[in-house]
């Protein structure tokens, strides 16, 4: 196959533009650094009316927005999903993994629910707490200026609560809770769950005259069009071209390797063109790697040389190790109250008004790490589904369920609004023996060896997932609600989600100080390659019960605080 | 190399979408194709667009098929002053997703082939030959699901009713009249600030003070956030 080769050298090739790619870009084209971004998939402007989906209605899609094109229903932003064509993944003996893949400018930032959680102090020492898996070589000291300046570039609402492992910081005002958010504290609080304002980054008030303020239809998932929400696209790569960086966008490019010399120092990337299905090479004084925890173990695994055998950075033998997701959980239960209720516009922000951080102790549990709960309810858009099974409630009141003729507009309209649900997101542990591989028999359509996975659940994930259902159990009693569906038991291990349901994967290239037990530095940095940084979710040693976008760009922009210091002490 | 030029491209990859269309029936005019995907302008990418083209290139049901299923839709929804399942559009959605949904096809078929078998072995005419009184009298056999099984213990042409009913109530409450009948007041540009005092009243709830302290005063949403050195905002 022919290889083109750019004469140009970049200081800088950042591959993947999500959370981590677009911070990346960000911070140091503002150094003054050139850079090139590689995507996957195109490019993406949640602006662009050939791509908006927002205020978009159901039937302006002939499927009126199910899901078999996407798998979150057709106007969610997310080119993907766990299931590619042309870019398989394959799974170890009964392992069920799944992987879920955004390919666009943005990534998966342009439909994730914005729920922008610090980690907390605890969350970097759980060894030290509980004696299981690792501790960060870094604290929350070390990255809460990161999160501090996270908070105030991109916006985050949430209210100040004094909760040492929820840390505070620099927020927007929150929106007033819904009707069923108000059954729901008044639930939890009756079964001593912790319920707070929840933490989204979404702008409820003014942060800066490039980006609107939101205006409240609830459709995060579609990416802002007036860019208020956080989009790695709209709020990272475009003020960053807009202020006069040197960015080169090469789109609808898969990264196959880093490429290395003699001494096995980066030199920059190869990838393959989706439009031309050619092979391009492109040069790079340093390379940050932010394709997802997944996708840059397998690029690093697929970076075989003389000098790095192994894979690059893989001396360790632990890339794609430590490979975890968060747990999931969630029911689903029918409040009588809520029947025939007054019908007005309660579509607020695109997520929850509150939340429940984790509440309890460890110690006195059967399960070492915690979980948080998400509400989702009320008065939402028709999709398509709404209607389906339209009077199954009618076995609560003793009446028929079925039938046909005018009657099912009198349950439709009686139910609608009436259901509310919860979800736990909680930890797990990362374990050595979870990990994603190449799998020596299977390349993609690009010719590219793919990732093969090995997972399994333990029982400390086991018994977290009955406890989210006992929890919400009795929450739902304590609301006045009626559970819908039967509770998950010992053989559905407790409704426990499969691991890369929850797409918070991360853990396969671990941060440590010892280059025997971990994938990089504290810098996010390769033990083995001095000019090879990752800045997705890999370097994570665990997940705590928070969404990891958050840490990941506080991280990121330490790192490229740290990448442009090298380059000003000429080190790259 | 210059590649500045692919950033206007917006070509998806590889997503593929190989369904096997088996039994549809193909044959529609370009010109057709061109007229149904124009009234829908939702953001696909250029595979999806192609994908959504496939489809509405097949016919999936025959005249007879379709207006069995137009007949089937109205007896399970009847119009009234707000729509009906014409002004739904529910028949084309049906038709739409036996395609993108492909198991859905031939229970479809089968389901509507047995109502005219027993409307023929009981009248000696198709089901939409029959009158209103007798076609619901075959629906009453096949409408209310056995409450001590689950779905799938149901018999068949129950399974099938339950399927025709719930495409034709998310049709219909999917379209424009159907989500101005159920009165969804959302997908338009609001200022949400609370749940209204009167819907309170109703339910004797009320914001704690404490909680509002923390919300977002509407009326200075447009002033640019400032905060103290605390992290109190202070705009």
């Amino acid at each position: 196959m022919q290889i083109k080769e750019t004469s140009k050298e970049y200081d800088v090739v950042i591959v993947g533009s999500g959370a981590g790619g677009g911070m990346a870009t960000k911070i140091l084209s503002e150094a003054g650094l050139s850079i090139a971004i590689v995507e996957a998939g195109p490019y993406y402007d949640p602006a662009n009316p050939d791509q908006m989906t927002q205020m978009k209605w159901p039937y302006d899609s002939p499927r009126r927005g199910a899901g078999t094109t996407r798998p979150f229903g057709d106007f969610d932003q997310a080119y993907g999903g766990w299931e590619i064509e042309g870019e398989p993944y394959t799974q170890k003996g009964d392992t069920n993994f799944r992987w879920f893949r955004s390919r666009m400018l943005g990534g998966r930032t342009n439909h994730w629910g914005r729920i922008s959680l610090r980690f907390g102090p605890n969350d970097f020492k759980k060894k030290s707490i509980d004696g299981l898996g690792e501790d960060w070589p870094i604290g929350y000291d070390d990255i809460k200026p990161y999160y501090d300046k996270v908070d105030k570039l991109i916006g985050v609402f949430g209210s100040k609560e004094n909760l040492y492992n929820d840390p505070d910081g620099f927020f927007l005002p929150a929106p007033k809770p819904r009707l069923h958010e108000m059954f729901y504290i008044k639930g939890a609080k009756k079964s001593n769950v912790k319920v707070m304002p929840s933490r989204l980054s979404i702008l409820t008030k003014r942060i800066n005259d490039e980006r609107g303020v939101c205006f409240y239809c609830r459709q995060c998932a579609r990416s802002c069009s007036v860019y208020a929400d956080f989009s790695s696209g709209s709020c990272l790569i475009f003020p960053a071209q807009k202020s006069g960086g040197q960015i080169d966008m090469y789109v609808n490019s898969m990264v196959r390797t880093v490429t290395t010399d003699e001494e096995g120092k980066a030199t920059g990337v190869s990838f393959i063109s989706k439009e031309d299905k050619t092979e391009y090479k492109l040069k790079g004084k340093v390379v940050v790697l932010a394709a997802s925890a997944c996708s840059s173990a397998r690029i690093l695994l697929n970076s075989k040389s003389k000098q790095h055998p192994n894979g690059l950075g893989n001396s360790s033998d632990l890339v794609g190790k430590y490979l975890h997701d968060s747990t999931g959980g969630g029911r689903m239960a029918f409040l009588p109250e809520l029947v025939d209720r007054k019908i007005y516009n309660e579509d607020g922000v695109g997520g929850m008004h509150v939340y429940s951080p984790w509440w309890l102790d460890n110690k006195n549990l059967n399960f070492p790490r915690g979980y948080h709960i998400e509400v989702w309810g009320g008065m939402g858009s028709p999709s398509y589904g709404s209607g389906f099974n339209v009077n199954d409630l009618n076995k609560f009141f003793g009446t028929k369920v079925g039938g046909y003729g005018d009657m099912l507009r009198t349950d439709m309209r009686k139910y609608y609004g009436s259901v509310v649900g919860m979800d736990g997101r909680g930890e797990s542990i990362a374990m050595k023996d979870n990990y994603c591989e190449i799998d020596p028999e299977k390349v993609d359509e690009f010719g590219v060896p793919v990732l093969r996975f090995n997972y399994k659940w333990s029982n400390y994930e086991v018994n977290q997932a009955k406890h989210m259902q006992d929890t919400f159990e009795e929450i739902i009693h304590n609301m006045g609600a009626i559970p819908i569906s039967d509770k998950a038991g010992k053989e559905s291990n407790y409704g426990l989600t499969k691991p890369g349901e929850i797409i918070h994967e991360v853990g396969t290239t671990r941060m440590g100080n010892d280059p025997k037990s971990s994938v990089v530095n504290e810098f996010e940095q390769l033990h083995d390659v001095s000019n090879v940084f990752i800045v997705d979710a890999g370097p994570f040693v665990s997940q705590a019960d928070k969404n990891p976008t958050w840490t990941i760009m506080a991280l990121a922009w330490r790192t490229c605080d740290y990448i442009v210091d090298e380059f000003k002490k000429q080190n790259f | 190399m210059d590649r500045r030029d692919s950033i206007k491209s917006i070509m998806l990859g590889s997503i593929g979408f190989g369904v096997l269309l088996e039994g549809c029936v193909s044959g529609v005019g370009s010109e057709e194709v061109e007229n149904a995907i124009s009234k829908f302008n939702y953001g696909r990418t250029k595979t999806e667009l192609e994908y959504d083209k496939k489809l509405f290139s097949i016919k999936c049901f025959n005249n007879h098929e379709m207006n069995t299923i137009k007949k089937v839709c109205n007896l399970i929804l009847p119009p009234n002053e707000f729509g009906s399942i014409e002004l739904a559009e529910v028949p084309e959605l049906i038709e739409f997703m036996a395609k993108d949904i492909p198991s859905y096809e031939s229970p479809i078929k089968m389901g509507l082939k047995y109502l005219d078998k027993i409307s023929k072995s009981t009248h000696q005419k198709s089901f939409v030959e029959c009158g209103d009184s007798e076609q619901k009298r075959f629906l009453d056999d096949m409408a209310y699901p056995n409450p001590d099984l689950d779905s799938s213990g149901q018999k068949e042409e129950v399974q099938w009713f339950s399927l025709m009913r719930n495409l034709t109530m998310t049709g219909y409450y999917t379209s424009k009249v159907g989500i101005e009948e159920l009165g969804y007041k959302g997908n338009t540009p609001n200022i949400w600030d609370g749940v209204p005092q009167d819907v309170l009243d109703q339910y004797g709830l009320s914001y704690d003070k404490d909680w509002l302290d923390k919300c977002v005063d509407q009326s200075k949403r447009n002033e640019t956030a400032k905060w103290d050195e605390k992290g109190n905002l202070i705009s």
